[in-house]
């Protein structure tokens, strides 16, 4: 019956062929097909009025897959080769190569969203262990299975905090370190909602409970804190800050991620009411920001809660089997009063994250983040001892990163570092802002010799 | 007829099938770190502790206690669940690609370069002027193309006004959401007797008020909506802008392009038409693209090429982002790679086979299909059955079921969506499975999943009594 398949496989493997290499109809399927329909051509098919219908080219040759994966490669080639010493917000660590092999396992990656909850047992599985490993890093009750990075997960925490009736106000107050990119995504969420983006001053990202005092009133409905900080700081007032926003009756937001949170205080320890963060720094990586979004957030935000949840229900046989649940919350349930637009999410890079965070374990974890503490601080005493360098900026804690106020003017430096092979941030005129984790520790003593040579 | 049985692991002495990782083990730490002060850090952390073999064999369990594409038919309607080429993995997984998105552009030419090349092809595709790749899903970009009719409205003065977008009764959930998370009112619109939009109700549902038309073609029923310039005229007549969800875009490749029927705004949904895997959820991504009109309100920034370099860009009028950073760019690798493996031939045979076996499929099975012509897809009726009930009984045939109960206007609706990628030896057996259910007796088809890893779950107290993590679970116990 499939005599014809060896021919027609050859030809389209070279890339020459006429059809989709993904179609595996041979001609003769296809005579037997328009035969059971009655058509004579499969274009025929189409109803599409002539007026509209499209008869041109899009210029676009087929090609094999050797040459397409040439063709890329070549492409991505040109990306400079620098190391990078890069955070302010997304993290590289070493990912064990067990996430990708177990990742890509084909029963999970070519699945979806778990409607048949019967047949998907094993990836909501996977993401219920998931948003176990938030409850567990946060201290809070609830962790949705993703948004899509965290810029998105900040703006949907605004929104959420003008639908819970415990908070009253209209203003957003974020750090003035924000990064930008995270505010303009938010305002975008806000925009819907009667809520006003505001900045209150912090210390290089560390809030000061005064300060932050000073801006609060009833109308506030969200107050966002960053630990660590855009600039690489460790909180140290966030007890006080709870207290100060639980008065205030604002929500309270705090930014992380599942490293940091492996070692710092818990988020539900200082009274935070919800947590948002980029939980692909386990499991992914920078990856020119694809991301996981991270939600969790308090019990009794539940109803309230933007994207998909899995639960742990019982199937017939009696077990213990897993769901995705109270999905009245969701667009294709709610529709324009659903709690978000999303839909399709990250659930593939939360798969990683949670092998990833296995891998390591416990022990693994707090390694990890205890190191996150360490590097900087070494490289920044390493620096301190260069002239014209003044590490860090600020004393503190630091975590994976710290800021250095620079006497050279600060473009001409990270442009030469650059040329040096090495990728820095520029933070203002004079500071730059450098990132050190396990995935680039090994060549800090390079960067130090290369700082060292640039600055002389 | 196809028999199958899915894996189960279940572990005497174990709730479950395959334990939690928190069952197999839980190991608490002490978090003791002098170099901090103690009211910083935490006190414990208590996670599961297992060696490399252990959890290698967890993952691979409950990854055959999950069920993908490549274990067989996934006809999950406007959902296009299609073969999944592998070669993209490669390509995305490069380490050259993964790069900090803080890197300055001069650094990063190759992943610029890429993205302006994929812009491209998106808007020939599409017929459209200007495409952005920012949006990290399709629902993300339906917000932002309606961000950016607003922010076109609001620069014309008419913000204020426009306060309402249209969308059809058969549209997708997130039409609506985005729609209003956007800060619209939404008016529904009742589709006409043959599954279409009703003109006469456009008309007087259009006016002044009106900010954009969201529309599906072909719609969710497979329907081309044939009065498509008219449509165009009566919206754009009242000042109002048409947005195109292109979530069914697979049914036209190379044969119609949104951008030619008259819409002025539409998103890709590349983890659909183009074939990058759904990874159980997501990520996929869904770049939108514009007329020309609307290019100055894209978000920020634009690629563009300048003397055989590329640059990142703010659009003059940009809606700012959407994204903390440039969308989910390891998907972006991927469309890219698979628009460029099928070339122009390619593309237009995804349509033909996608159409022929969604009409060969249906011609196959024994249930009442009510709407027609249907292109990609067709939305069959379970009849006198629950079409839920229907779909659980097609499991035992080693087949996933179609959509259930979408859309409304086809009562127990199966929403089927071979997509290009099955042959006609599998759409044989995916009938025999409709039609063996179809003529099962009631008992048969209440008594399933028997084949499954698991039987029947109860949704309710699911949702009545959470348990959201293992820590709930032992809350309880
Ligand atoms: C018709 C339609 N529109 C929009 C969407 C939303 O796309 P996404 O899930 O990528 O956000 C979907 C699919 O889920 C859909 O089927």
């Amino acid at each position: 019956m499939s005599h014809h398949t060896q021919l027609s496989r050859a030809t389209r493997t070279t890339g020459e062929s006429t059809g989709s290499p993904f179609a595996p109809h041979s001609e003769a399927d296809v005579e037997t097909m328009l035969q059971a329909i009655d058509a004579e051509s499969v274009e025929e098919l189409f109803d599409i009025p002539s007026s509209v219908r499209f008869d041109g080219e899009f210029g676009i040759d087929a090609a094999s897959e050797q040459e397409v994966v040439r063709q890329v490669a070549e492409v991505l080639g040109r990306n400079d080769s620098a190391t990078e010493f890069l955070g302010r917000g997304r993290y590289d660590h070493y990912v064990p190569s067990l996430v990708d092999h177990l990742a890509d396992r084909s029963e999970f990656l070519t699945s979806y969203t778990q409607y048949q909850p019967e047949i998907t047992q094993g990836f909501l599985q996977a993401l219920f262990e998931y948003q176990s490993l938030l409850v567990e890093l946060t201290g809070l009750e609830v962790a949705n299975c993703s948004m899509y990075d965290a810029a998105t997960a900040l703006g949907e925490v605004a929104t959420l905090s003008q639908r819970v009736r415990s908070v009253t106000g209209d203003r957003v107050l974020v750090p003035d370190v924000l990064r930008d990119e995270r505010r303009a995504v938010l305002e975008n969420y806000v925009s819907g909602a009667s809520l006003a983006v505001e900045e209150y001053p912090t210390t290089d990202g560390v809030v000061e409970p005064d300060a932050l005092e000073d801006v609060l009133d009833g109308d506030v409905a969200l107050v966002y804190v960053e630990n660590p900080t855009t600039t690489g700081l460790i909180q140290e007032h966030l007890e006080e800050i709870g207290e100060h926003l639980a008065e205030a009756d604002a929500m309270f937001c705090l930014g992380s991620d599942p490293v940091a949170l492996s070692l710092l205080r818990t988020p539900a320890s200082i009274g935070a009411d919800a947590v948002i963060g980029d939980a692909s720094v386990l499991g992914l990586g920078t990856a020119y920001g694809t991301s996981l979004g991270l939600f969790a957030c308090k019990e009794e935000y539940l109803r309230q809660v933007p994207g998909r949840l899995v639960g742990a229900s019982q199937d017939e046989s009696g077990h213990r089997a897993y769901t995705l649940t109270l999905q009245t919350r969701e667009q294709h349930i709610r529709r324009e009063r659903a709690t978000s637009n999303i839909c399709t999410n990250q659930a593939w890079v939360a798969l990683r994250t949670a092998i990833h965070a296995a891998v390591l374990g416990p022990d693994g974890l707090v390694d990890l983040a205890k190191n996150c503490h360490r590097l900087p601080e070494a490289l920044a005493r390493e620096l301190d001892e260069i002239e014209g360098i003044a590490a860090p900026v600020r004393d503190g804690y630091h975590f994976r990163e710290f800021r250095a106020s620079v006497e050279p003017d600060v473009a001409d430096l990270v442009s030469e570092l650059y040329a040096e092979g090495f990728a820095v941030h520029a933070t203002d005129a004079d500071t730059i802002q450098i990132c050190v984790t396990d995935a680039n520790e090994n060549q800090a003593e390079e960067l130090v010799a290369a700082i060292e040579e640039v600055v002389a | 007829m196809q028999r199958h049985e899915q894996a189960v692991w279940d572990e005497t002495g174990s709730e479950g099938y395959e334990p939690l990782l928190s069952e197999k083990d839980r190991t608490t730490v002490d978090v003791d770190y002098e170099e901090l002060p103690d009211d910083l850090t935490r006190e414990t952390l208590e996670l599961p502790a297992l060696s490399e073999p252990e959890i290698a064999r967890h993952y691979t369990r409950l990854s055959q206690m999950n069920y993908g594409i490549d274990s067989g038919p996934y006809p999950l309607g406007s959902c296009t669940m299609k073969y999944n080429p592998k070669f993209t993995e490669d390509v995305a997984a490069r380490t050259e690609a993964a790069v900090h998105p803080d890197r300055p552009e001069e650094s990063v030419q190759g992943t610029l370069q890429l993205y302006h090349e994929l812009q491209e092809s998106l808007g020939r595709i599409g017929g459209m002027d200007a495409v952005t790749l920012q949006p990290p899903a399709g629902a993300a970009g339906e917000f932002t193309g309606i961000l950016v009719a607003k922010a076109y409205h609001e620069r014309n003065g008419e913000g204020e006004r426009r306060s309402e977008v249209i969308v059809p009764s058969s549209a997708h959930g997130t039409n609506f959401a985005s729609a209003a998370m956007a800060g619209y009112d939404v008016v529904e619109l009742p589709g006409d007797d043959d599954g279409r939009i009703d003109l006469e109700a456009l008309r007087s549902a259009v006016g002044e008020e009106t900010a954009a038309l969201m529309l599906t073609n072909p719609n969710t029923l497979g329907l081309f909506e044939r009065d498509i310039e008219e449509i165009a005229t009566v919206v754009h007549d009242a000042g109002g802008l048409l947005y195109y969800d292109g979530a069914n875009l697979n049914a036209l490749l190379g044969r119609a392009r949104p951008g030619d029927m008259g819409f002025d705004i539409m998103h890709y949904n590349v983890h659909k038409t183009f074939a990058t895997p759904h990874g159980g959820g997501g990520p996929g991504a869904g770049p939108i693209g514009v007329t020309e009109e609307l290019r100055p309100f894209l978000p920020s920034p634009q690629v563009e090429a300048r003397d055989g370099r590329y640059e990142l860009v703010e659009p003059e009028h940009s809606i700012g982002k959407v994204h903390g950073a440039m969308g989910n760019w390891l998907v972006l690798i991927k469309t890219h790679a698979y628009i460029r493996r099928l070339g122009d031939s390619g593309l237009r045979d995804t349509s033909a086979k996608a159409v022929l076996n969604a009409n060969y499929l249906a011609s196959q099975i024994d249930l009442e299909i009510p709407f027609g012509p249907f292109h990609h897809e067709f939305v069959a009726s379970a009849g006198e059955r629950d079409a839920a009930d229907f779909a659980k009984r097609m499991l035992d045939y080693g087949v996933h079921p179609p959509t259930t109960k979408w859309p409304e206007i086809v009562s127990e609706a199966l929403m089927t969506e071979p997509t290009e990628a099955e042959s006609k030896t599998t759409l044989d057996q995916l009938a025999g499975a409709f039609n063996a259910v179809a003529s099962e007796d009631e008992e048969t088809v209440a008594a399933a999943p028997e084949k499954t890893s698991a039987r029947y779950i109860d949704q309710t107290s699911a949702a009545r009594n959470p348990h959201l993590s293992w820590h709930a679970l032992s809350d309880d116990a």
